[in-house]
């Protein structure tokens, strides 16, 4: 038993690991908090190694850090060295710097390499009660676990190399209440949108988001993964969903998860992190799931969203003078007329992967539309898995020849054009149906105009060279994993 | 850590809600390895037009506010990905503070760690600062140790931040040393946790 199972005061999961990861300081105001797990990439890296160096400071505990690349490797030829020379240098830097520092590295070419926030879950290394952090700010997807996940920047990187410790302020909490049951093509990233749209892109911010709610229970952990994915996008630094069995199980088995009987006296211990029945929220936001619908970004933010039924906004409808040169400016850098249906949107490319929608159960949601049908020929459409297990047990159940008959590209496992820093991008003016999670300007290329979508909904459009209602469609039924042959 | 005390300088207007990082300091920037000269590389597709060239449509390209130091902003600044890059640039473009009324969490953080200081100020007081800038020479003295924004015609405006990296900032301490005095309390910690906690070096990872 935990030392919470007697507490008076009902807890929430985020008050109890908050407590319970204070090494020293004061846990009401700034303490110093152990971190369980420090997940490191070559982008936001290679400054905070380069200044342990030059003060002669070890990596404290290589033992729970776990360095992989992904951000900018080419997900086409890597039996060659890549042609970008400065990529090539930060990869080799990061090599080094593992190397040097005995910290575990899944490099370009390892069985396991694959997306940072898909790969940590996947090797059972992210538990309910854990404190997790790195240098990307979609860490708080790792929060699905009941785990507190936060991005952090280089410096931050540094000193958690350093110490295993970072210095924080306990924060307030924001309860997101989804109650009842997702209609049928309706996912979690639909639900993680309509969130975004409802809180707005700061509406979170200064808090630890924690989801509760029927809807909320019913997901998998994929679909778990997804929704916290896109807590940072409505400003909250970290989301959590409370451990239950659905947790509990998916870790089973898994590499970093003990077994035999350890894993029952894990398993407690995660529960014990769960939060209590009549712990308080700062604040609480409830929507209904029923009431949800497939959504499509229409602007630069992921909080200008809209229902697949609907229809581009009109500026004049924003009600404060900054809204209203907001989404005008967002119009013209989209190329959008007002009031456009969103179904008439036409499109160029499509990008199903990312830490938000790379994972099995999305590319199994995708072929399942994709399946049977051809990509729109004037549509060029790129499905790249989150890990290499993703894509290995895609393969196994013949997810890949779904797409490729059908005309999608099938790629090697990467952040890709979630945010093109490797060859995958957007040319100036192409639009793209895309599943990763930000709609930034140039986010996926210079010029490049990004809708974000659910993984069923990109594959309608690919399909359609323009945004549908996957409601409206037959996906192919699916018969133990694998999509069945059409 | 460089230490911030006080600040005099010129102010520049970024009348823009929710400016991400990626605008601050675009991806193709991310690559290099060191932290200095992304000076020229922020705001890069808002600065330059395809041929490099400066674009005069841009609030930052106007002449009145060359040499600026004090940026005032939008509600939202710095939102999206924790890439520490954008406040190297902002720091390199020549700013040492940024004015706003509202920050994006990790953006703070990066901030404070830099010396470059996030000024929390209401919405109306932003609005206030943002009118004066725009008439062009508007100069304004932040000061931490008594957290005012002053200007030369009376405008005292208080502003509220984080304790830890004001007493960070003052001093000058290196958070990482902090940290690094508190060993033997992080020792005693690492004694104390679970033994079911997952190590990254264990069979079945690399």
């Amino acid at each position: 038993m935990n030392q919470y199972s007697q507490s008076a005061v009902p807890r929430t999961a985020y008050q109890k690991i908050w407590e319970s990861h204070a090494v020293s300081g004061d846990p009401r105001s700034r303490a110093l908090i152990y971190i369980d797990l420090h997940l490191v990439h070559e982008v936001t890296s290679p400054q905070a190694f380069a200044g342990l160096r030059s003060e002669h400071r070890p990596v404290r505990r290589p033992d729970l850090t776990l360095a992989v690349m992904d951000h900018t490797v080419p997900t086409w030829e890597r039996s060659r060295p890549t042609p970008d020379l400065v990529a090539a240098e930060q990869l080799r830097q990061l090599a080094d710097n593992c190397r040097a520092a005995a910290v575990p590295l899944l490099d370009l070419h390892h069985q396991r390499q694959g997306i940072v926030h898909v790969i940590g879950p996947e090797l059972g290394l992210i538990q309910p009660g854990m404190t997790v952090v790195c240098g990307d700010s979609h860490t708080s997807t790792l929060g699905a676990f009941g785990a507190l996940a936060f991005g952090i920047g280089t410096s931050e990187v540094e000193q958690v190399l350093a110490s295993q410790c970072l210095w924080q302020a306990p924060v307030p909490t924001l309860e997101i209440r989804v109650e009842g049951e997702l209609p049928l093509g309706v996912t979690a990233k639909d639900m993680a949108l309509a969130i975004i749209g409802r809180v707005g892109v700061a509406g979170a911010q200064g808090t630890v988001v924690e989801y509760t709610g029927s809807a909320i229970r019913s997901l998998s952990m994929e679909g778990r993964l997804t929704v916290c994915n896109l807590t940072i996008e409505a400003g909250a630094r970290a989301g959590l969903i409370s451990p239950d069995e659905t947790t509990v199980e998916y870790l089973r088995g898994r590499a970093g998860s003990c077994s035999g009987r350890d894993f029952d006296r894990a398993a407690q211990a995660w529960l014990d992190f769960a939060t209590e029945d009549g712990a308080r929220f700062d604040r609480t936001v409830v929507l209904q799931a029923a009431e949800l619908v497939p959504h499509v970004t229409w602007g630069t933010n992921p909080g200008m969203v809209a229902a697949v039924t609907g229809r581009v906004p009109r500026v004049r409808d924003f009600a404060s003078e900054a809204e209203r040169e907001q989404a005008a400016r967002a119009l013209d850098y989209m190329g959008l007329q007002e009031g456009t249906a969103i179904e008439e949107i036409f499109i160029d490319r499509v990008f199903i992967g990312s830490c938000t929608n790379g994972r099995l159960e999305d590319l199994r949601a995708a072929a399942a539309i994709a399946a049977g049908g051809r990509v729109n020929p004037r549509v060029r459409a790129m499905v790249v898995p989150g890990s290499q297990a993703v894509k290995r047990a895609a393969e196994a159940e013949g997810l890949n020849r779904i797409f490729t008959a059908a005309g999608f590209e099938w790629r090697e496992p990467g952040c890709s054009m979630c945010l093109g820093m490797n060859p995958d991008v957007l040319a100036p003016g192409e639009r793209c149906a895309s599943t990763s999670n930000r709609n930034f300007e140039g986010r996926q290329g210079a010029g490049g105009r990004t809708h974000l979508v659910s993984p069923p909904m990109a594959a309608a459009a690919a399909l359609h060279g323009h945004f549908v209602d996957v409601r409206t469609l037959q996906p192919a039924p699916l018969t133990g994993g694998a999509v069945a042959a059409t | 850590m460089n230490a911030f005390t006080i600040h005099q300088g010129l102010c520049a207007t970024l009348s823009r809600d929710d400016v991400d990082t990626d605008q601050i300091i675009p991806k193709q920037f991310l690559k290099r390895t060191d932290r200095s000269d992304y000076g020229d590389a922020c705001f890069f597709a808002w600065r330059y037009d395809e041929n490099g060239q400066p674009r005069p449509d841009f609030e930052l390209n106007e002449p009145i506010y060359r040499g600026a130091t004090i940026l005032i902003a939008g509600r939202n600044f710095g939102c999206g990905s924790s890439r520490e890059h954008a406040v190297w640039a902002l720091a390199g473009m020549g700013f040492a503070v940024v004015i706003a009324p509202s920050f994006a969490d990790i953006f703070t953080a990066n901030s404070l760690q830099n010396g470059l200081l996030p000024v929390r100020l209401e919405a109306a007081s932003v609005s206030r600062l943002r009118e004066r800038a725009a008439r062009g020479g508007y100069h304004v003295t932040v000061d931490l140790q008594s957290q005012e924004v002053r200007d030369d015609d009376g405008l005292v405006a208080t502003f509220a931040v984080d304790p830890f990296g004001r007493d960070c900032l003052l001093s000058g301490r290196d958070p990482i040393a902090m940290a690094l005095s508190e060993s033997d309390a992080i020792g005693a910690f690492e004694s104390r946790r679970p033994d079911w906690l997952p190590h990254t070096d264990g069979p079945g990872i690399v």
